[in-house]
């Protein structure tokens, strides 16, 4: 029961999908709008499960007074602090002018916008001390991105401005990107593409198992 | 003085430096702007001292990170003061897309789905506003939709400033007769599949809890077969992959991406294979979108900063590069010298 | 923005940007708030757009007004949802050792849906589409036309073929890249170092890019520094 139960429930489910796709029409159709619904309801309650343990952790942290555990009180506040905002908000609580978008707008927005922003400064600084052209394939990485670098901004134009038209760093840059880089996209997406399909299959057949807390 | 004092003085003048910027932008205060002489000057300085990196490098004394760091903040922050506007080349795949909005007839039905969050809009936002407003000089009707909770909300934003426009304001445009926000609804690729068969059904009220049939707009509008043509706005998942996936190749629609810079190298492979009609990729996308809408926007404001910076990186990859190349040769003479 | 809520922002840009001194206090601050806001904001997110307007408006619907208030469609009950919420209940499950074996069932649904999509888009879109946008014709600008394509649609629909291939060997594990089939391979690297090239290209891009927007916050939202 434990394991064929599962098995069972992925193999319909995976099934119904991929039928589903040659024949859209009832009942196929309303199978799609059930599954659609059900997953999102699934994800809301996945979602419980990922805060709860953000909470036990941090709870457990400041219980036994671990060091930081300043920083996990100040997670615990603040997970508290927006959930309850929302939830007694009700279902507008993303109407702007409600204390969940102020918080949204002044907290969330900056930090999550810096958090991501300063990878550029260690993309720069790994740069100047990490990026060398040791061998062949290094220096055409290299050589590939100097040219879309420069060559998508208006300093390229600038600088290569003296050369007809069709020829300067702006259009080369947009050739490496449309045939050389594509051709190289193409190929790392068919192979991802086929490691999908097997993956996908072995799952609907029950070969793989390790969602159900298995091997083959 | 202890390292302590030091960060205690430099977080106080911090502070100080910006209570009295913030007091004087209160009082009225204009912005700053670099004279041309000023602005050459920064240049010149950034660029000696780059040589100047240049030649510790070449010695072995590598510069500190934060170093490196300062020079990226200068960069990105200096170029903001500088009066300077500068050319672009169009890529054809903008081209594309700009050509395949301006084929649509007026009164063509056309599909922007918002699938980005806030820290994605400096790249996107400037995409958003500068298709809404050419759809709206072409006399479009738009539908907009997310797969993303914030997606609706960035397209108010922008439909809000598009709006207020001179030019836009005095069509008199109505909601619900020229433009729809059906806003968001999760699911991801199962609501575009869901919308193959109806919209309705994926969206049976708009963003405000109108019911889809009490939209004048939405009347004719059963599925993807009465959509002209669909723009995708995208940072992630669910994004632009799965409208290809689903919406052109299931459905056959005529499809346009707008994407951010670190997703836009995939969509290549799409839009070669014609899957995709029409890419904006990343801040210089949306930089030449403006150019061919003839608008001012962030996007060209912003490509200076981006000039300046993509000069650095490269030049801090050079620098490492030569260091290197010489530290190499160096050993291998060395090498010589100790064999003879 | 008022001036409290402009204030808090640069505060709070300003202590995950002082993470580039050095690790202090300022920073970890901010990004506690960071993952508690983030982690309540998903949860209140799909509790609304999830469940409520899932399962609990689907199960316990409302008459649809218009305007004037009239009905333009009467509440239809879908008691399908409850399979749903017993699957979402399933999920929680897990929280208790002795019966959360059953929160596989929930799993088992999620990744039989996602396979079987999944399956069959990423088979047509990133597999099929693809090798037919790759046998183009190589001089001709379209099937049947003869020799009239210009010489630069030549060269880029050789290049494409020549690229995609040669990735395509190289990622062929089952065969030793030896002899041809090694000198093919490593063509095949040499197209995907110009991919990877362009991406890093992209990705620094992309960072500056939002870089300067939140230069462009504190310079000209906060201080008024810039236009």
């Amino acid at each position: 029961m434990r394991r064929e139960v599962p098995l069972i429930i992925t193999g319909i489910v995976g099934l119904g999908f991929v039928v589903q796709y040659f024949i859209p029409h009832f009942p196929f159709s309303k199978m799609n709008d059930w599954f659609t619904d059900w997953f999102s309801i699934v994800q809301a309650c996945a979602i419980v499960l990922g805060a709860l343990n953000l909470l036990k952790v941090s709870l457990e942290k400041v219980a036994a007074q671990k060091k930081d555990w300043g920083y996990a009180a100040v997670i615990i506040a603040s997970f508290l602090l927006i959930t309850i905002v929302g939830l007694v908000e009700g279902e507008g609580f993303r109407t702007p002018g409600t204390t969940f978008d102020w918080l949204y707008v002044n907290v969330y927005i900056p930090l999550s916008a810096t958090m991501f922003s300063i990878l550029a400064f260690f993309v720069a600084s790994a740069s100047y001390r990490a990026f060398r052209a040791r061998n062949l394939e290094a220096t055409l990485l290299l050589i590939a991105a100097f040219f879309v670098m420069i060559g998508r901004v208006p300093v390229g134009e600038m600088i290569s401005g003296f050369m007809p038209e069709g020829w300067r760093l702006g259009n080369l840059a947009s050739w490496i990107m449309n045939v050389p880089q594509a051709a190289g996209q193409r190929a790392i997406m068919i192979g991802i593409g086929l490691g999908i399909v097997a993956t996908s299959l072995r799952i609907i057949l029950g070969i793989e198992r390790a969602h159900i807390g298995g091997g083959e | 003085m202890s390292t302590r004092a030091k960060e205690i003085i430099a977080i106080a003048s911090i502070t100080v430096f910006a209570l009295i910027f913030y007091i004087r932008k209160v009082t009225g205060g204009l912005p700053f702007e670099f004279p041309m002489a000023v602005t050459y000057g920064v240049i010149g300085l950034l660029a000696l001292s780059l040589l100047w990196i240049l030649i510790l490098t070449i010695q072995g004394k590598l510069i500190e990170r934060r170093v490196v760091f300062v020079y990226v903040a200068f960069a990105v922050g200096l170029p903001l003061f500088m009066p300077i506007s500068q050319k672009m080349t169009i890529s054809p795949e903008v081209q594309q897309l700009y050509d395949a909005v301006l084929e649509q007839k007026p009164g063509s039905r056309v599909l922007i789905s918002f699938d980005y969050d806030p820290p994605s809009a400096p790249e996107l936002q400037p995409m958003a506003e500068s298709f809404i407003r050419l759809c709206f000089e072409r006399d479009l009707q738009v539908i907009i939709m997310g797969l993303w909770p914030q997606g609706p909300q960035q397209a108010n934003l922008a439909l809000q400033k598009v709006l207020e426009e001179e030019a836009i304001a005095a069509k008199n445009l109505q909601y619900g007769v020229d433009y729809v926000n059906l806003g968001f609804q999760s699911g991801n690729e199962f609501v575009i599949q869901g919308m193959g068969d109806s919209f309705k059904k994926k969206f049976p009220t708009d963003y405000q809890g109108r019911p889809y049939d009490d939209i004048p707009m939405l009347s004719n509008v059963k599925n993807f077969y009465n959509i002209d043509y669909c723009f995708n706005l995208s940072s992630g998942f669910p994004g632009s992959v799965e409208w290809v996936q689903v919406a052109v190749d299931r459905y056959g629609q005529d499809m346009g991406a707008g994407n951010t810079a670190v997703q836009a190298p995939t969509m290549y492979a799409y839009l070669n294979a014609n899957q995709l009609n029409g890419l904006l990729g990343g801040m210089n996308g949306a930089a030449e979108f403006e150019i061919l809408c003839d608008y001012e926007g962030k996007g060209r404001k912003y490509m200076v900063s981006q000039s300046f910076s993509h000069v650095v990186v490269i030049a801090f990859v050079l620098i490492g590069n030569v260091a290197f190349f010489m530290s190499g040769r160096k050993s291998a003479l060395n090498g010589e010298k100790e064999q003879a | 923005m008022d001036h409290f809520s402009l204030w808090l922002a640069a505060f709070l840009t300003l202590g995950i940007v002082s993470f580039l001194y050095k690790d202090n206090a300022w920073y970890k601050i901010s990004e506690a708030i960071f993952v508690g806001i983030s982690a309540g904001y998903w949860v209140v997110s799909l509790f609304w757009d999830n469940f409520y307007a899932k399962f609990w408006k689907g199960v316990f619907p409302e008459d649809q007004l218009n305007e004037a208030g009239e009905v333009i469609q009467a509440a239809q009950p879908d008691y399908w949802l409850f399979i749903g919420g017993a699957l979402g209940l399933l999920m929680l499950l897990r929280l208790v050792p002795k019966i959360g074996w059953m929160s596989r069932w929930s799993l088992a649904f999620i990744v039989g849906a996602t396979s079987g999509l999944w399956l069959m888009n990423y088979l047509s879109s990133n597999v099929l589409v693809q090798i037919q946008g790759t046998i183009v014709p190589l001089f001709s600008s379209a099937f049947g036309t003869g020799f009239d394509a210009t010489w630069e649609t030549a060269v880029q629909n050789i290049v494409i073929l020549v690229g995609t291939f040669t990735g395509l060997v190289y990622f062929y594990f089952s065969k030793e890249h030896k002899g041809a089939f090694g000198r093919t391979a490593r063509v095949g690297i040499f197209f995907l170092m110009i991919t990877f090239g362009a991406s890093f290209g992209y990705t620094v891009m992309s960072r500056m890019s939002l870089l300067i927007g939140r230069i462009d916050f504190l310079l000209h939202d906060w201080l008024g520094m810039i236009e």
